[in-house]
């Protein structure tokens, strides 16, 4: 059986170049980049190697600003409460958008418990944020803004560069969530404005335990890890050596790759949105329709449920992803898709296809051929749909 | 994948009774799409046993596989017999649910329940 694996932003393959890169830190370079000898030099080395590469990768041209991080979770949780917390003499009030990830999200949460208030800006039915209701939501005490870059579950693009002319302009600290940009679309920092932002490197074939915050010089910070004096004092804790070095080499291999990566990706995503649209009816294509991520395909299928189709479409060989209800561990649906305005019924059938470097236009038209028949499977099985059908008879 | 056992698995991938009946003597329907789950059950009775039974669910795969079995277990019972299926002995004969799934997906049992009653309610009414 043909398998056809589109789930790369749940998990992607770690590319070789990468894996050899690492190779030699998990073995005969062992040693602590804090330790003064050879043998911690020849770790600090590699280290600060990496942090040049993910600096060149997010065009900061100051290395020392990178922090690296456990995971794109932690970057998020840094920034929002690090930053926070280390203005609370000026003000108790953030700002972050709807559709946030739940690291951004819940930080901000946990920051509530510690006195704060949260402005949360909604978005259009594309997932797009709306600058001025940023612009609106910013009071005297605003002490951060934060705002994704792209959002994972629906592709959307944000205006992130428009919301940091506001932020510049106000003198507030913005920090982007771009893990799922970072590596996937061209980003700067200063063509950005932004002061902060979030990176991992499973995103982009490196490999997973492995993050960067990225803070501008002058904002302040308060630790989260609170230990030696690792990042310059801002994440204790002995370096991932090995995880660092893969980001760096993913870091530098997907800059030189980009706009080939982008070329190869952007016509395979569209013939599988066309196409998805074209042959199952009753399906809508969540996030913007075109300022969206490369490889980033998502639906929702009407009257049918996002878990059945996943292991249906599983039996079949193919591996996609759901925001519906079901397939989450809280059995909640997708705030993102709740955020725009599609309802409990519609969210749940929730289909998130991610493209990969492998990805074929065979793989995406195996794709096709699956899905209408999977769909109507379900949909004979479904009170839903029965009711739909019999309620357009009566119209007649 | 889930954490479906090979029964429930056998259930989804191959469910039983799947559509409606034309004409059925009773319909029940439980849950809500809302919640992410939701079925219906028509029933064909006949000397007080249930002759026919079908389904229809929207839901995870857990919800389709226990609609299934439902069908099974009550096709053929009196309807003294099919009320006492409960949601704890179709997840018995399914041989385990996952924990977070049991309340959600298992509301089989209460939509042929409804569908019963809807039967009895219909007789009764037709008796006066």
């Amino acid at each position: 059986m043909r398998k056809v694996y589109l789930d790369n932003a749940s998990a992607a393959p770690v590319l070789p170049a990468v894996k050899e890169a690492m190779l030699p830190y998990l073995g005969e370079v062992f040693g602590n980049p804090s330790s003064l000898h050879d043998w911690g030099d020849a770790a600090r080395e590699a280290v600060d190697a990496a942090r040049e590469k993910v600096a060149g990768l997010i065009g900061c041209t100051s290395p020392e600003e990178i922090i690296f991080t456990s995971c794109g979770t932690e970057s998020n949780n840094l920034a929002v409460k690090g930053i926070a917390l280390a203005q609370q003499s000026k003000g108790k009030h953030v700002v972050v958008s709807a559709i946030e990830h739940f690291s951004v999200l819940h930080a901000a949460r946990t920051l509530e418990k510690f006195g704060f208030e949260v402005t949360e800006v909604p978005v259009d039915k594309h997932g797009a944020i709306d600058p001025d209701l940023v612009r609106r939501a910013i009071r005297k005490d605003t002490v951060l803004v934060s705002v994704m870059h792209a959002n994972g579950e629906i592709g959307t693009i944000e205006p992130v560069r428009e919301i940091a002319q506001i932020t510049r302009e106000l003198k507030i600290p913005f920090h982007t969530d771009a893990v799922a940009a970072a590596g996937t679309i061209p980003v700067d920092v200063n063509d950005l404005g932004v002061d902060a932002l979030s990176l991992a490197a499973n995103q982009f074939y490196g490999p997973k335990g492995v993050g960067a915050l990225w803070v501008r010089r002058g904002v302040r910070l308060m630790p989260l890890l609170d230990g030696g004096i690792q990042e310059g004092g801002r994440r204790g804790g002995t370096e991932n050596v090995a995880g660092i070095v893969g980001l760096g080499r993913a870091a530098e291999i997907v800059k030189a790759e980009m706009a080939s990566r982008v070329n190869q990706l952007t016509p395979l995503r569209d013939r599988l949105l066309k196409g998805l649209t074209e042959k199952v009816e009753h399906v809508v294509v969540t996030g913007h329709p075109q300022n969206r991520l490369p490889g980033h395909a998502s639906f929702c299928v009407e009257f049918i449920e996002g878990e059945a189709m996943l292991m249906l479409l599983n039996s079949r060989g193919i591996a996609v992803s759901s925001g519906s209800a079901c397939t989450s561990r809280a059995l909640k649906a997708s705030h993102v898709l709740l955020a725009i305005g599609l309802s409990h019924e519609i969210a749940q059938g929730s289909l998130l296809f991610t493209l990969g470097l492998d990805t074929g236009a065979e793989d995406i038209d195996y794709v096709l051929e699956a899905m209408p028949p999977v769909v109507d499977r379900l949909r004979q099985m479904s009170p839903l749909y029965a009711k739909f059908v019999k309620s357009g008879k009566g119209g007649r | 994948m889930p954490a479906y056992n090979q029964t429930v698995m056998d259930h989804f991938m191959n469910p039983r009774n799947v559509g409606e009946i034309p004409n059925p003597d009773g319909v029940g329907e439980e849950g809500n799409p809302v919640c992410g789950d939701m079925m219906t059950f028509h029933i064909k009775v006949k000397d007080d046993r249930l002759e026919d039974v079908k389904f229809k669910t929207f839901g995870c795969g857990a919800a389709i596989a226990v609609s299934s079995m439902v069908s099974e277990m009550a096709k053929g019972k009196t309807l003294d017999e099919a009320l006492k299926i409960t949601p704890e002995s179709v997840a018995g004969k399914l041989e385990g649910l996952p924990k977070n799934k049991f309340h959600c997906s298992n509301l089989g049992a209460q939509a042929l329940h409804k569908a019963i009653e809807d039967y009895r309610s219909k007789q009764k009414a037709g008796g006066k």
